[in-house]
């Protein structure tokens, strides 16, 4: 299953509920404000370190690009796609569930 | 792959209307079909034909009529969502005794039915919304 | 795949409910999703998670902020078939409430069968 984020994980909750709810075999696309939550050295950094061990996690280039960050921002291991990425994540992925 | 798409937010306000026609888009360059585009809550805004965004800036509702007059995607209003925030067709015009409508072209007004219809029917459905 | 996609089809849906109601208008008109989406006779089930369980909360009465108590369709889902209510246990348990402060019956459940239910649908609409 495909998970999406898109707040801040300094706003609102939705991406620790992510990390609760999701089984192994999922992968998470950060987007929008979402990506936010890939930056290292933050108050989240380790709980999304920890989720890597059994989950992918993917962030959006283009809103990344937006907000000033790149690579040498984020955890690593999280990999930067693009749209054409996220399509094809939504095709590799059955089913879809959106964190707003 | 055919797809049904949700929009949750307005243009302009929430990034929400721009990654959806950013996804669809892309999602149509990869070959793929766009079953429908069903705007709900303040979404339904998005298809205003009386928006003047300022000419540096992207027209999002004109943006969407032109991906759906080139790609033949159905876009839709929610009916109960569009009547409570005065988007109004010729149709719902006659019925309701309105003095005008501002629906863009290529967006239509039906029902949440549409949106059920599009998760039964699409292989994928995603949403974007705040 | 063609041949399923015709009529008949039951897919399972899972409406997730993650915000309070009357602060924004999210929840309400989630609610009439749910309602219309009944009547296309889809395996239906509604998830209750984070300020999510608030909508359950009993004896909400909007009277003073003149907004429409949708709190009371709730109870009357039954009548549409929608009989399948899950309330995330550790998101009512941070928030001070237990299962008697919900306005209708629910299956309470923890994360990980939160997690199963997640996995298990087909169609998820979050708004």
């Amino acid at each position: 299953m495909l998970h999406t984020v898109n707040k801040s994980p300094f706003e609102k909750n939705s991406l620790e509920t992510c990390l609760r709810l999701i089984d192994e075999s999922s992968s998470i696309l950060l987007i929008e404000d979402g990506v936010y939550g890939a930056l290292k050295n933050t108050s989240v950094s380790d709980s999304v370190i920890n989720a890597q061990k059994t989950t992918k996690i993917y962030v959006l280039g283009p809103d990344l690009k937006a907000r000033g960050l790149d690579k040498s921002s984020l955890i690593s291991n999280i990999e930067i796609i693009d749209y054409k990425g996220f399509v094809n994540l939504t095709i590799e992925n059955e089913k879809i569930q959106n964190w707003l | 792959m055919l797809f049904g798409i949700l929009v949750n937010e307005g243009p302009y306000q929430h990034q929400a209307s721009d990654s959806a026609y950013l996804f669809a888009k892309a999602a149509i360059e990869e070959g793929h079909k766009i079953f429908r585009v069903f705007f709900y809550h303040d979404g339904v805004n998005n298809g205003t034909r009386l928006a003047t965004p300022p000419q540096d800036d992207r027209h999002i509702p004109n943006r969407w009529s032109e991906l759906a007059k080139e790609h033949e995607i159905d876009l839709v209003l929610c009916v109960a969502a569009a009547q409570r925030r005065g988007m109004v067709d010729p149709d719902e015009m006659k019925r309701n005794k309105k003095d005008a409508d501002n629906i863009a072209e290529k967006f239509r007004i039906s029902g949440l039915g549409q949106l059920i219809e599009a998760g039964v029917q699409a292989e994928r459905l995603i949403t974007f919304g705040d | 795949m063609e041949e399923e996609l015709e009529s008949g089809v039951v897919k399972k849906f899972l409406y997730i409910n993650r915000r309070a109601p009357h602060g924004t208008v999210y929840a309400h008109e989630a609610l009439e999703v749910v309602l219309i989406g009944a009547a296309f006779e889809q395996d239906v089930s509604l998830a209750f998670i984070d300020d999510g369980v608030f909508q359950l909360k009993k004896d909400q009465d909007t009277s003073e902020i003149n907004t429409k108590n949708f709190s009371k369709i709730f109870s009357a889902l039954e009548m549409y078939d929608v009989e399948k209510l899950y309330v995330e246990k550790e998101s009512l348990e941070s928030r001070g409430l237990t299962e008697d402060d919900l306005s209708v019956d629910v299956k309470v459940i923890d994360s990980s069968e939160m997690k199963k239910l997640i996995t298990d649908s087909e169609v998820i609409f979050n708004f």
